[in-house]
């Protein structure tokens, strides 16, 4: 001891290294996955559960799977994992469900055409973003008649309608229909007068309160009933109509969840200034409490967008409604499960995207101090 | 006096309009004679619609046979019994299903809400990736996962697994023992009952012993101890009235013991599942809400790290947890209607389904389904606003 410390002048010892468990990737895991007993033993568990998992589903879905294949019989043949072939052979049918094959190109233009228009409204550092929103509010407009047909175009019944352009029609007409009507209603239900208060008191509750598949059942079977004698609509607008609805009675009570936190001072100081109802709530009150219900509405938005899916019960081809054409299909018998990972692999990814979304605009409106 | 006298204005219609308090009327009339015109249309509608179909109405279908069946019935249920049968067998297993699937759900749900803040990271993440996978996967199609899956891959009934003694994993369903139980059994019941009674006084007593002595009693474990210990004694004194039932393979199929079917334990699974991947993300916001403050000044005042969760960490934490929590229950019923695309005969499938079908009274059994799923949400709402009201802050 007493070398040692003669060597160095107080103050003039070189810093020497830590120790090799306290710094780089050893520390991470020390600190992270065995600080305790308790936390080795999860995590000796997960890793186990990571063991049990992994490797098979790996081989299933990747490396015994069979890509090229013309029937069932065939992938077995070929390899012991998932027959993806279904899915290949049968992805057109998957993305335009009956669709004419000749006038394909107008839903890919639609689709196109939707990521332009979306484009603007979820981003705003977009060059010339006035002109583009211009084109955004128009969209709706021009998606009809790609879809439809109608002005020179080939008219499409929309029971050729199908498969994933079902799915992203009906998500994507009833998140921007509903949205504005979701505002009213909630304004209604924050209403000072009585009547239109209860008038919207019930609509939310009843919407609310049953589920979305007995609405679409009331709209496949009863809807004919409420329309005078020899009207008929559509099925799929009247499925619309539901979707709708349902969703909007949502949207109100994530409204109004953020009305009721807006402080009575931003209304009193407002009217203090002269603004009327709808520049008051346009101006002051609504900017505000639509940005503290972001989280709430594009959950409500996820929602509808997944339960787009229910609309195969009352006989539209969605995703699922083809699958279960295809599994009747002799030669693909028995493949469920591939198919029904493919459509849940799809809407994880539009579902997920929806979430991120919600989380950077929640960042980039978050105004206040930041803890 | 010049001050103005607003009464003496000239009256002008315009003024209807401007001022705030007719205007307001106004609106309401306006409102309310156009919502009593658009029903009295859709009334006028149904009615000539009816008539030109020459459909019968009324609820008096309900007694007729429905000549169906159906493949659970909790209840003692035949094709000759009657729709209104129908419909009640469809409620029970509504209810079963929810019952069951609330439970499973909120114990994975709160296992992982605890799991996700852990600092282990390793399982944080794996439950990160639990909840982001089920959440946003539409729960139909994890029904259909499900429902595959157990049809698909587990074996005939004849080379069923048998992961215990007496249970049964094939395609068919899930075969495990039940007991057979005998008229005697009621008083294991009144026995039980009678053991939460004596649980909630023995609380009450205690808590009064508490405040005005300082004396503490063990309240949680005299409490279970009593509630667990009555019903067994019960059992024993009443000379066992109780076998179990097992089940054994004969044919192609389980006799005896209880069958749980494929679709059931589809539904179960994939609601369970579903619902506890929000439920996690509640409970864990409901954690992460009260301020690590709370959890210091309760250290500073002394009171034991137990007793701080107890008393100070999960009365606040449950403020936040429990009104989603029970939407969340609300939403697990509501999507038990799902159960119609793998044939779990629900209140759907009977009577909005196929009673619907046979007796085309489309107006009758629709409005019986919506009504039970109203009664059932409006009266848990008024109760969770209720308890909103009895836990919320006491502010100026």
């Amino acid at each position: 001891m007493a070398e040692q410390t003669a060597k160095f002048a107080p103050g003039t010892h070189p810093d020497l290294k830590p120790p090799i468990t306290s710094t780089g990737a050893i520390r991470w895991v020390r600190e992270n996955l065995f600080s305790t007993p308790t936390n080795t033993v999860l995590t000796l568990l997960s890793l186990y559960l990571l063991y049990l998992i992994i490797p098979p589903l790996y081989l299933w879905m990747i490396h015994d799977a069979v890509v090229n294949a013309a029937s069932r019989n065939e992938c077995q043949d070929l390899g012991s994992g998932a027959c993806w072939a279904v899915v290949r052979v049968r992805i057109s049918q998957f993305v335009y469900g009956f669709y004419p094959v000749e006038l394909r190109w107008r839903v890919d233009l639609a689709f196109v055409l939707l990521v332009v228009a979306l484009v603007p409204a979820l981003f705003d550092k977009v060059p010339h973003r006035g002109y583009a929103m211009i084109f955004t509010v128009c969209y709706p407009v021009i998606a009809f008649f790609l879809l439809w047909g109608g002005l020179g175009l080939e008219p499409v019944e929309s029971s050729k309608f199908g498969g994933i352009m079902l799915t992203v029609t009906i998500g994507v007409s009833g998140i921007a229909l509903s949205l504005p009507l979701g505002i009213l209603l909630a304004l209604g239900r924050q209403s000072n007068l009585l009547v239109l208060k209860v008038i919207c008191t019930c609509f939310i509750e009843f919407f609310r309160g049953v589920p979305l598949i007995t609405l679409l059942f009331v709209a496949s079977t009863l809807l004919s009933y409420f329309l005078p004698p020899g009207v008929f609509f559509d099925l799929l607008l009247r499925v619309l109509i539901m979707v709708t609805l349902f969703s909007a009675a949502y949207i109100a009570e994530v409204v109004r969840g953020g009305l009721q936190a807006i402080p009575k001072g931003q209304t009193e100081a407002a009217q203090a200034l002269g603004l009327n109802y709808w520049r008051l709530m346009g101006l002051i009150i609504l900017p505000q409490a639509l940005k503290i219900s972001i989280p709430g509405i594009v959950n409500t938005f996820i929602g509808l967008y997944k339960d787009t899916t229910l609309v195969v019960i009352i006989g539209l081809l969605d995703p699922i409604g083809l699958s279960q054409s295809i599994l009747a299909d002799s030669k693909w018998q028995g493949l469920s499960t591939e198919i029904y990972v493919f459509i849940a692999i799809f809407f994880f990814i539009s579902c997920f995207s929806m979430s991120r979304y919600s989380i950077y605009l929640e960042k980039k409106l978050h105004t206040g101090h930041k803890r | 006096m010049t001050a103005i006298d607003i009464d003496q204005a000239p009256f002008k219609v315009s003024n209807l309009w401007t001022d705030q308090k007719s205007r307001g009327l106004l609106i309401q009339i306006v409102s309310l004679i156009l919502l009593l015109l658009f029903i009295a249309y859709i009334a006028n509608n149904t009615m000539s619609n009816l008539k030109l179909l020459g459909v019968e109405t009324g609820y008096g279908f309900l007694s007729e046979p429905s000549n169906y069946d159906i493949n659970q019935r909790p209840i003692e249920y035949d094709s000759r019994s009657s729709h209104g049968r129908a419909a009640v067998v469809g409620i029970l297993n509504t209810m079963i299903v929810a019952v069951c699937g609330i439970v499973l759900a909120t114990l994975l749900g709160f296992t992982a809400g605890v799991l996700r803040l852990s600092g282990n990271w390793l399982i944080s993440r794996l439950v990160y990736c639990y909840v982001e996978f089920t959440r946003n996967v539409p729960v139909l199609l994890q029904i259909l996962l499900w429902h595959g899956i157990i049809v698909h891959t587990l074996p005939l009934p004849r080379q069923a697994l048998q992961p215990a003694d007496g249970v049964f994993l094939s395609n068919r369903g899930f075969a495990i023992p039940w007991p057979q139980l005998e008229p005697a059994f009621w008083a294991v019941v009144v026995a039980f009952f009678a053991a939460i009674g004596g649980a909630v006084w023995f609380a009450g007593y205690a808590k009064k012993v508490q405040a005005e002595t300082g004396k503490i009693y063990p309240v949680i474990t005299i409490n279970l101890a009593m509630i667990v210990l009555v019903p067994v004694v019960a059992f024993f004194l009443a000379g066992q009235p109780a076998t179990l039932d097992w089940p054994a393979l004969t044919g192609f199929n389980f006799k005896g013991g209880l069958t749980v079917k494929p679709e059931f334990i589809a539904l179960w699974f994939a609601l369970s599942v579903y619902t506890a991947a929000f439920i996690s993300e509640i409970v864990r916001a409901g954690i992460m809400a009260v301020s690590h403050g709370q959890t210091e000044a309760s250290y500073a005042l002394g009171i034991r790290p137990n007793w701080t969760m107890r008393l100070v960490i999960l009365p606040q934490a449950l403020r936040v947890i429990i009104p989603p929590l029970i939407s969340q229950y609300l939403n697990l019923t509501k999507n038990s209607s799902l159960a119609i695309a793998v044939g779990y005969m629900d209140i759907v499938a009977t009577i909005g389904g196929i009673s619907l079908n046979q007796t085309g009274r489309a107006l009758e059994c629709m409005s019986i389904v919506l009504a039970i799923y109203l009664t059932i949400s409006l009266s848990i709402s008024s109760v969770m606003n209720w308890y909103n009201k009895r836990v919320a802050l006491v502010e100026r």
